[in-house]
């Protein structure tokens, strides 16, 4: 072809090489490098009473850019509605609750920058987690280090809570469910049918994070065990030129189940619009994170794909718990929206301000040492993702794993299993074909 | 396995020609102006965010969106190359252009975010979702149009370049500035609608990948190390080049990928590496003119 323009600099190879490094510079800042460390100051000021003691400054680190950025941002609205109705009720221990949050831009060398930030210079009094496994690990080791407490909502991976950090120093708390066990009621409910009625094929596409993997996995071993036969099972990485491949080579297999081992939500729609593409249609569909993303999700994929996409989790909308129903309520009449809408990671940062709240409240005071110690003393807690008790490495023990299914053509996010969980409607089995 | 390598290769020319239209744009201002646009990938989610914004609020169709978007882009491009880059000149120049077009990435980054928040967009229409069946394999329609579009935007670009008097000022403006101004050539003027050029052509892709992804705001990071080396494989400044350099690329990563994804991003840039080792030029690369 000849189109070529023949200005080739007689500096052409450094700026060829300038551009692969400005390149991999970019891509190391990567997931984007933009505000970096600027802080984000997400003060919640006291709206009753005015009170005369300092505040009580917690500080967080959430990736407000970046590649978690619409579940950073939505893990600040939790911290923040939380902080509020603190507030409104008179703060802890009669003091306001100011929160500290920067933006860590989903960079894990970022986030320990932010949370030496907060302890050294800030001098923050407590620390609120991250988000993602990703992210909590290298933050755990910067709270132990400076003898904080690490209460977080989006680390439950193995790698965080076995980091050698925590395995010394045992600060880190994680209010939600922990993933590894997540998949086990899917797995329990194909135990449950008829062997001629379980499927047959399974597929186990799965993003190379510490979140995603760990489930999955576990899910293709039990499902192994029963008989259902694995047609694929890859580790992609995080950061593909297109899921287009994988997709394709997913489809190919006809598995008829797909366990998608998938961080956030773009991952799973690439996935849809390729087996739509391909017209293959699996009857169940499971993924590790995408679906429970609310509107965010059903926007990307479309409410009728919605329909029968399945996810785990500890919480959803609908929880029937009146704390959990309080805070949908104030969310949708501050942000707008549907309860269906609400992005689970709200639940997760409101979460962690209960949990916190109460070891406050009954340590007396910000002693981190003491709060460490009440978390681990075996007490069971309330928050609106239900009962919190931590084991000795800060993985909530009390946490029940649900699955969670889109139906009503995508407008309604139903808990579905256990099948004999209360709150658990019937299942739609099969997942409907895709909706052009 | 032959169907799945068959099925690979398909996928790679596929998507090679979305990541096409998106470095096309680019090697046009690489090899053109000298100018490394690190503010491309975001440059990419922009022209997607337009055609999000006519698809959704105007329900207009995303390839008839183009004749908005594109000169859209157009004047975008001469604003960014008039506010931020003409002013720089001399030795430093080229390092400098680096920072600020990532400036421009961060400002026009922030600007979506405001504007459209973090959540996840994707492009939606027909023949986004549908195929067509060729010869046993189902090929995506979606694809089949950014191809062919990626083909006709690159001979567009040959025939603006090679057979109009624009194409000859800017070519002429590049073999050898002082002598084009001296011809009566406003080379400020030519770089300025260089670069606009440049830009709205990434209308095109920035469509083409949001109907084929997900995106958000922040979604154009990731596509920038790829594309710089699609251009550099390609030969700086070779249009065609760019084609050919997305499609080898992106066919080679498919096909690892039936082995190990995990190798396949490797094997991405161990091929440019190794092409560059055997031909420093890249595909299309000639030699020097401004050094003879």
């Amino acid at each position: 072809m000849r189109p070529h323009l023949p200005w080739f600099s007689k500096n052409g190879l450094a700026l060829s090489a300038a551009a692969v490094l400005s390149a991999g510079l970019v891509a190391a800042c990567s997931s984007s490098s933009s505000s970096s460390t600027a802080a984000t100051s997400a003060s919640t000021s006291a709206s009753s009473s005015p009170s005369t003691k300092a505040p009580i400054v917690i500080g967080a680190s959430l990736s407000l850019t970046g590649d978690f950025s619409a579940d950073g941002q939505a893990f600040e609205r939790g911290y923040q509605l939380w902080a509020s109705d603190v507030n409104a009720h008179g703060g802890l221990l009669g003091r306001q609750v100011t929160l500290k949050i920067l933006n860590d831009n989903s960079s894990p060398t970022q986030v320990q920058t932010n949370y030496e930030t907060l302890f050294a210079q800030d001098k923050v009094d407590l620390a609120f987690g991250p988000f993602s496994s990703l992210l909590t690990t290298p933050s755990a080791s910067v709270a132990a280090r400076y003898g904080f407490a690490l209460v977080e909502g989006a680390g439950g991976a193995p790698s965080v809570f076995e980091s050698p950090a925590n395995m010394s120093d045992h600060n880190v708390f994680d209010v939600s469910l922990p993933i590894e066990d997540e998949m086990l009621p899917f797995v329990s409910w194909i135990a449950s049918m008829p062997a001629s009625q379980r499927p047959k094929t399974a597929a186990y596409p799965m993003a190379d994070d510490p979140f995603a993997d760990p489930p999955v996995q576990l899910a293709q071993q039990q499902l192994q065990a029963l008989g259902v036969k694995t047609v694929y099972s890859k580790i992609f990485p995080a950061e593909v030129a297109s899921y287009k491949p994988a997709a394709d080579q997913v489809a190919a297999t006809g598995a008829q189940v797909v366990v998608l081992g998938s961080t956030d939500v773009p991952t799973v729609a690439a996935f849809i619009q390729a087996f739509q593409q391909q017209h293959y249609n699996p009857k169940m569909f499971i993924c590790a994170a995408g679906p429970d993303q609310g509107a965010a999700f059903t926007s990307a994929v479309g409410k009728p794909n919605a329909t029968g996409m399945m996810v785990p989790n500890g919480w959803y909308p609908g929880y029937a718990n009146a704390a959990s129903q309080a805070m949908v309520q104030a969310y949708v009449t501050k942000y707008g929206g549907s309860p269906s809408g609400v992005n689970a990671d709200v639940a997760e940062g409101y979460s962690v301000g209960q949990v916190m709240a109460q070891a406050v409240t009954a340590t007396g005071g910000t002693d981190n040492a003491k709060i460490i110690s009440y978390l681990h003393s075996g007490v069971t807690l309330s928050s609106v993702q239900g009962p919190v008790k931590f084991d000795s490495l800060g993985k909530n023990s009390a946490a029940a794993a649900f699955t969670f299914q889109w139906q009503d053509n995508g407008t309604t996010f139903k808990q579905v299993l256990p099948v004999s969980a209360a709150g658990s409607v019937a299942i739609i089995n099969p997942k409907p074909n895709w909706t052009s | 396995m032959a169907r799945e390598i068959y099925q690979a290769i398909v996928d790679g020319v596929l998507v090679g020609g979305v990541y096409a239209l998106m470095a096309v744009g680019l090697t046009l201002i690489f090899g053109v102006l000298d100018i490394i646009n690190i503010a491309q990938g975001v440059l990419v989610i922009l022209g997607a965010y337009l055609s999000y914004v006519l698809s959704t609020r105007l329900h207009i169709d995303l390839f008839v969106g183009l004749l908005v978007t594109v000169p859209a882009m157009f004047v975008i491009g001469v604003i960014i190359q008039w506010a931020f880059i003409r002013r720089l000149r001399g030795r430093e120049r080229t390092s400098m252009t680096l920072l600020v077009t990532y400036a421009v990435a961060l400002i026009i980054e922030g600007i979506l975010y405001e504007i459209f928040g973090p959540n996840p967009k994707q492009l939606n229409a027909s023949y986004v979702q549908s195929s067509v069946r060729i010869f046993g394999f189902y090929l995506s329609d979606i694809y089949l149009y950014g191809f062919a579009l990626a083909v006709l935007m690159v001979v567009a670009i040959y025939l603006l370049l090679y057979r109009t008097t624009f194409g000859r000022s800017v070519r002429a403006t590049m073999q050898d500035e002082t002598a084009a101004r001296l011809v009566g050539i406003d080379v400020n003027r030519v770089a300025a609608l260089t670069f606009g050029v440049g830009v709205a052509v990434t209308a095109a892709g920035g469509m083409m990948f949001g109907a084929t992804n997900s995106f958000n705001p922040n979604s154009g990071y990731d596509l920038i190390s790829r594309l710089l080396a699609i251009v550099i494989l390609g030969g700086l400044g070779s249009i065609g080049g760019a084609l050919a350099a997305s499609v080898f690329m992106l066919t080679v990563e498919s096909l690892v990928d039936i082995w190990s994804p995990e190798w396949a991003i490797v094997v991405f840039y161990a091929a440019l590496v190794i092409v560059l080792v055997i031909r420093p030029t890249g595909f299309f690369g000639r030699q020097p003119v401004r050094a003879q």
